[in-house]
């Protein structure tokens, strides 16, 4: 086995990270915003994976299959959200939900 | 018996908690119950570890019940322990046993009242508090039960501050009572400083004992701890200069007055000078200073009773003198004389203030005198309990228990060591003036023709307590004859084992017997003159009142114009400072944090703006700054 590019590999996590990021900031539409909070955290299992195979440790792909176990309940969670959104507002658009500030 | 120490304090206190709880959705008969009981209880408890106590008690016997540690820092850790002696066995037995008679009367004299279980639950938490004091083995612990009190005393002053008509009358007699008491817990938490720089504990035995090797007779520390601790004293137990908050405490309702005003709380001053006694030997001044206010004390407070309108007041001024008495007896080293006066006295103040708050009832809330009287025939039992009370009050001779401790008092004034001819003769006028007084008030109220028809009928549970205190005010006296009527003395064999015996002059100027006989036929003239000057020949005194006598009246109406001459010395000037100073340098500090916070407020509730980007564009941006400052650094 090759050694891995973790350089490399650790540019493409930050990439994924800040695409993710950039994608929750400018969408307005909030299936687009949960997808891109998906987006975060395969970036942040990248680096962790990343990480345990430099050090040869297992605890990097543990934490990976922590945030899959964690992103599948706060997929179901944010699904069950947004769809009760589109039943009172008639929207997806997060902007719609600001009038919940007062 | 140590075992159960701890659940003397504990009932009142649980009843406390239960009441305040609980006590708005308890059922209303609960309520008493709940009150009433927990007292009784404590009560018990008292009366078993008491007779228990009583087979050990020798010199030096006291137990103890160490509970926890409160706090520790450094070397000062101050203990939650009680400590039971004979000095706290009487206190206690008084405050459970009388504060268990006044419960049972309040259960009928507030029952129509809104605030009937908030009633119980406060002087249910008194009891505890009182509690706490008598029983502290640590002068902090003490001073938790002393302002544990002195809140109590406020909350009940002001019991009736939503009252239609005196509500603005109520808060402030409580504010007063609370601001005045103030001051001479100021004092004493300055001498509890003092105490712990020289000697790094509280506890009160360890002070005890070691005061004597460690502060020299006279030196300025033992005098600086005696004069603070004074006026501590001198603040709870309405002592001059700090008497004037006491009259006016007679806001609150009669039980409050009978039990706070009268039997426990304003004689803690008095427990503790006697529980700190070794601290006044050794500053032979400020013992003389306790002496000489006492004896200013009762004089000025007995003529002042003379003048008032307001039964209660009588009784106010009254116990101001007596326990004026108390300090006296303090002050010439008569520590076992102020105790049994102490407990002689709770029994018929106690008596007599429940006893005139049942005529107040009668008479439909009417506090004056003059608009009392012939009340002899429709309240029998209240007259004859009354009339008990004020024998004791007035020291009638040999048949009350009133004549057995003031005679003490008198008989140690005069041959002490530390008394004199001059303190011995303002207690024998001021006992003549009392005698007087008392029997100015029993005439008025129930003799002559009747002026206020009554309409109410007390009933069993404002009976029994008044019988009950009625017959101790008569007999209680002979737990201690005086030297000459034979050697019965078990009140201060009792308490010796706590507090040292007064040291009596070799050859006194008189015999005891002279002065007894003094001090009996001084009350009964007083008796006599009360009868002439308001039954019998009323219209010279009236002419006299209204007439040329006038302002005198007015000046002992007014309790020697005190409270007008610390209006003039203290209040208004200080009114007038704070009004000059309205708009002072430091104002200006605490109003700029003020501006700046709402200033900040405007700012930043302008980013709550509900827009979910924004806020994790925040997120984001702040993560970044600070991933950055960890990678920088």
């Amino acid at each position: 086995m090759s050694e891995l590019p973790i350089n490399a590999g650790l540019v493409l996590a930050a990439l994924l990270f800040l695409t993710g990021l950039l994608g929750v900031l400018i969408r307005r539409n909030i299936l687009f915003m949960l997808m891109s909070v998906e987006i975060m955290f395969n970036a942040a299992g990248l680096a962790f994976v990343l990480g345990g195979a430099k050090w040869g440790e297992a605890d990097g792909q543990v934490m990976l299959i922590f945030i899959l176990a964690m992103a599948a309940a706060e997929v179901s969670v944010g699904l069950a959200l947004i769809l009760q959104m589109h039943r009172l507002f008639k929207s997806v658009d997060s902007d719609v939900l600001s009038i919940m500030k007062d | 018996m140590v075992t159960q120490l701890w659940l003397i304090p504990a009932f009142p206190l649980a009843g406390f908690l239960i009441l305040s709880l609980f006590g708005t959705r308890l059922p209303r008969k609960m309520v008493p119950l709940i009150g009433v009981g927990v007292v009784g209880v404590a009560a018990l408890i008292t009366i078993i570890t008491g007779i228990d106590f009583l087979q050990h008690n020798t010199a030096g016997y006291f137990v103890e019940q160490h509970l926890w540690t409160w706090f520790s820092i450094g070397s000062f850790s101050p203990e939650m322990t009680l400590h039971l002696d004979a000095l706290s066995l009487c206190f206690i037995f008084v405050i459970t046993f009388v504060g268990f008679l006044i419960h049972l009367y309040s259960a009928e004299f507030m029952k129509d009242d809104k605030g009937y279980s908030r009633f119980f639950a406060y002087i249910n938490l008194f009891i505890f508090s009182m509690l706490t004091l008598v029983l502290a083995n640590d002068l902090l612990l003490l001073y938790l039960g002393w302002e544990g009190v002195g809140l109590c005393s406020f909350l009940l002053i002001g019991f009736w501050y939503n009252d239609s008509v005196d509500a603005e009358k109520n808060a402030y007699a409580a504010r007063k009572s609370f601001l005045i008491t103030r001051i001479g817990d100021t004092a004493m938490i300055l001498g509890l400083f003092l105490l712990v720089k020289d000697f790094d504990t509280l506890n009160i035995s360890t002070i005890l004992n070691e005061a004597p090797n460690v502060w020299t007779a006279n030196s300025s520390e033992a005098v600086w701890a005696a004069v603070l601790l004074l006026g501590g004293a001198l603040g709870k137990s309405a002592q001059l200069p700090l008497q004037t908050w006491l009259p006016d405490a007679m806001a609150g309702p009669s039980p409050v007055s009978a039990l706070i005003h009268a039997a426990t709380m304003v004689t803690a001053g008095v427990y503790l000078l006697a529980r700190t006694h070794v601290l006044f030997s050794l500053a032979p001044s400020i013992q003389l200073l306790v002496a000489i206010i006492g004896a200013a004390t009762l004089f000025i407070a007995s003529f002042s009773a003379l003048a008032q309108h307001d039964i209660k007041r009588v009784l106010a001024y009254s116990t101001i003198s007596q326990i004026g008495y108390m300090f006296l007896a303090l002050g010439v080293g008569a520590w076992s004389a102020a105790i049994f006066h102490f407990m002689i006295h709770a029994f018929f103040k106690a008596l007599l203030f429940l006893a005139a708050g049942a005529v107040i009832l009668a008479v439909h809330h009417e506090h004056s005198m003059f608009k009392m009287g012939g009340l002899r025939k429709k309240l029998p039992v209240v007259f004859w309990t009354f009339l008990f009370g004020s024998a004791a009050l007035a020291s009638i001779p040999l048949v009350t228990a009133g004549f057995y401790s003031k005679d003490a008092i008198l008989w140690y004034s005069f041959a002490g060591t530390n008394g004199s001819v001059w303190l011995w003769l303002t207690g024998i006028v001021a006992a003549f003036v009392t005698s007087l007084y008392t029997f100015r008030m029993v005439f008025l109220t129930f003799f002559g023709e009747e002026k206020t028809p009554t309409h109410y009928k007390p009933g069993l549970a404002i009976k029994i307590p008044l019988i009950v205190l009625g017959i101790l005010s008569l007999v209680a006296g002979f737990i201690e004859l005086p030297h000459n009527f034979g050697h019965f003395t078990p009140f201060s064999d009792f308490v010796s084992t706590t507090l040292p015996p007064v040291s009596l002059l070799a050859n006194p100027a008189a015999g005891e017997t002279v002065l007894q006989v003094l001090a009996g036929v001084l009350a009964l003239v007083g008796v006599w003159l009360a009868w002439q000057l308001y039954i019998k020949k009323p219209e010279p005194l009236r002419q006299f009142k209204y007439g040329s006598g006038a302002g005198l009246f007015r000046f002992l109406h007014d309790g020697w114009k005190f409270d007008q001459l610390y209006d003039v010395v203290f209040v208004k000037p200080f009114v007038w400072l704070s009004k000059i100073d309205r708009r002072d340098f430091v104002d200006r500090i605490y109003g700029a944090v003020g501006f700046f916070n709402v200033a900040m407020n405007v700012v930043f509730s302008r980013t709550q703006n509900g827009k979910l980007r924004y806020y994790l564009l925040g997120i984001g941006i702040g993560a970044f700054i600070v991933l950055t400052i960890i990678l920088a650094l």
